[in-house]
């Protein structure tokens, strides 16, 4: 079937407000941006009304050699560690609640009401957790794991206002994971299970020889999306810890966002240049993360 | 199809064999450890939902464990307190518009995009399906400074409008109308065409009462991470303190009132309970959508 004219014309009118919306908001910013981390551009030259001035690797030269910018890069790979423990706990928590069992729609949804918060909740939630007097010293002590008088603000230390920071976007991402890998669970056809069952295969290589295999596009997935939400992680730290102290939790994106909008020396050019390393490092990392699963894929299938 | 006849299946297979104690330990363990990760995930809201309610003039500190998790004397006053002292009527509103304009907005846009995309043939689809798509997995580091520069220029930096317009049009929403578009009956649509029925008319009689669900799960989503949002909000309104959402402000109470938890924690319930009524309540469309535009 050829397309007619009025078709034609008819898709473009209702597509019209999309394309128009994704060209303003997606499309130039994607490659005006890129654009700008190559210029200087900001500050005066903003205040004055000037165009932004190509000046080539300039800005990725700065950057090289600003002790802030590798720091926040070097926290932000780091935080990449959420990903193995984020991934292997939902798979679980997913393998948890998969069987119907009395309340199990119950823990599914109380599981997900942290995805469903806001970074700002979590933030004032979790100070209360983490503070001098808060529940996790009190835990703690009440264990036997603190030293009398050992208790301090979690978030205030240097040494471990970072895992602190990583456990808050662990709790806010478990239930998220736990969904998708539920959907995939069900979509493993019951007769395997039962087969690997009536074999004699127990709960543990179950899991390992028939779950796992078949998970593997979901896995991939979730791994994806996990790192690259690592990767730019900005809103737990903006509102926790605001990149202290001492730089321990200052991020790649803390840095983009940083450089662009505070203090007076805004410097859009070299904001923009930082952005485009992250986007780099997120694309280079997707595509590690893809010959990583195709590999082990393939040895799967030898075996 | 699988999801349906599994359980049935299942109950066979554990009726074949008898309950044995290790059967039964293993039942308890799986409790236990479902009952230890909900302690962790709604911790933090008890806790919350305690010191909102604890009368504070009885005296107590919200850390002296586990007593303040036990409120001995209950009352509202904290939410009357910090709804008037901190102006938080002004927020709510704020928080509302922002949400309402972006769900009936993201609605419109996706359900006008997926339609031809959906149920048409026209030179350029595949390419702008392909574009639309790609979005998902672009990385967009430097949009949001681009993006606030745009709205300056465009004189909408420090409105709801500017909150709202960039983020109307997503390949979310147009991939899961078109999804939803597709599942509607050709001979439907033939039917109306023959009967006269122009391309609006098909759209708005026939494709959107079809598609009630996805479009409620499409809504009650882009609602919940609207009210939520927090980074894109506080960049497009810094400047105008008075038009920030809840989201924003709860922060700033958390500055001001950093001496009374009690208010804070009223502060955060008033932003809290609405989009958890909400989830609560739609909970199945929610998690479908997510899956939705996960397939």
């Amino acid at each position: 079937m050829r397309a007619s004219w009025r078709d034609t014309l008819l898709s473009y009118a209702f597509l019209a407000p999309a394309l128009v919306l994704l060209t303003l908001f997606t499309f130039y910013p994607l490659a005006y941006g890129s654009y700008l981390g190559f210029t200087e551009y900001g500050g005066a030259r903003f205040a004055q009304g000037l165009a932004p001035k190509w000046v080539g690797l300039e800005n990725f030269r700065t950057l090289l050699a600003d002790p802030l910018f590798l720091t926040s890069l070097g926290n932000s790979l780091k935080y990449l560690l959420v990903v193995p423990a984020l991934q292997l706990a939902s798979l679980a928590v997913a393998v948890l609640v998969s069987r119907e069992l009395p309340g199990m729609a119950f823990f599914r949804a109380a599981y997900y009401v942290p995805v469903v918060t806001s970074v700002s909740l979590a933030a004032v939630m979790w100070e209360w957790v983490f503070n001098r007097e808060g529940t996790l010293n009190w835990a703690l002590g009440a264990l036997h794991l603190l030293p009398a008088g050992g208790a301090f603000g979690w978030l205030n230390n240097e040494h471990t206002a970072f895992w602190a920071v990583m456990l808050v976007t662990f709790w806010r991402g478990f239930g998220y994971y736990m969904v998708l890998y539920l959907a995939g669970l069900q979509s493993i056809p019951a007769e395997l299970e039962e087969a690997a069952v009536l074999d004699g295969a127990s709960a543990w290589q179950r899991f390992w020889r028939v779950t796992v295999p078949m998970m593997k596009p979901t896995i991939l997935l979730c791994s994806l999306l996990s790192t690259i939400a690592a990767l730019r992680v900005l809103e737990e730290v903006l509102v926790l810890t605001n990149g202290g102290p001492l730089n321990s939790t200052y991020t790649a994106l803390m840095y983009v966002y940083s450089k662009a909008f505070q203090g007076f020396n805004f410097d859009y050019g070299l904001a923009s240049a930082a952005g485009l390393v992250v986007a780099a490092v997120a694309l280079l990392l997707s595509l590690a993360n893809f010959r990583l699963f195709r590999e082990s894929d393939g040895e799967g299938g030898r075996a | 199809m699988s999801a349906v006849t599994r359980p049935a299946s299942r109950t066979q297979a554990r009726t074949r064999r008898t309950a044995s104690p290790r059967k039964v330990g293993r039942l308890v363990l799986r409790y236990v450890l479902l009952v230890g990760v909900l302690l962790f995930a709604v911790f933090p809201f008890l806790w919350t939902l305690a010191i909102a309610l604890t009368d504070k003039t009885a005296g107590g500190s919200i850390y002296a464990f586990p007593a303040s998790l036990f409120p001995r004397a209950v009352t509202l006053n904290n939410f009357m307190e910090v709804y008037r002292t901190f102006g938080l009527g002004k927020y709510i509103w704020n928080s509302v518009s922002i949400t309402a304009l972006t769900v009936v907005g993201t609605l419109i846009v996706s359900a006008l995009a997926a339609y031809p995309l959906a149920r048409f043939r026209f030179p350029g689809r595949e390419l702008i399906f392909g574009v639309i798509v790609a979005t998902l997995v672009l990385p967009g580091e430097t949009t949001f400074i681009v993006n606030t520069l745009t709205l300056k220029k465009i004189g909408l930096l420090g409105t709801h409008l500017g909150v709202v317009l960039p983020t109307v049009a997503g390949a979310f929403g147009i991939f899961l109308m078109r999804q939803a578009f597709l599942a509607v009956p050709h001979a439907l649509l033939e039917a109306a065409r023959l009967d006269g029925a122009g391309e609006f008319t098909v759209l708005t009689r026939i494709m959107l009462p079809l598609t009630r669900p996805s479009q409620a799960a499409l809504g009650i989503f882009t609602l919940v991470t609207t009210w939520n949002a927090y980074f894109w909000p506080m960049l497009v309104l810094s400047a105008a303190p008075d038009k920030l959402p809840l989201s924003v402000a709860v922060l700033k109470l958390k500055g001001q009132f950093n001496y009374d938890p009690f208010n804070i924690a009223a502060g955060a319930l008033f932003m809290m309970v609405p989009v958890l009524l909400v989830f609560l309540a739609a909970q199945r469309l929610f998690m479908r959508g997510l899956e939705g535009a996960v397939k």
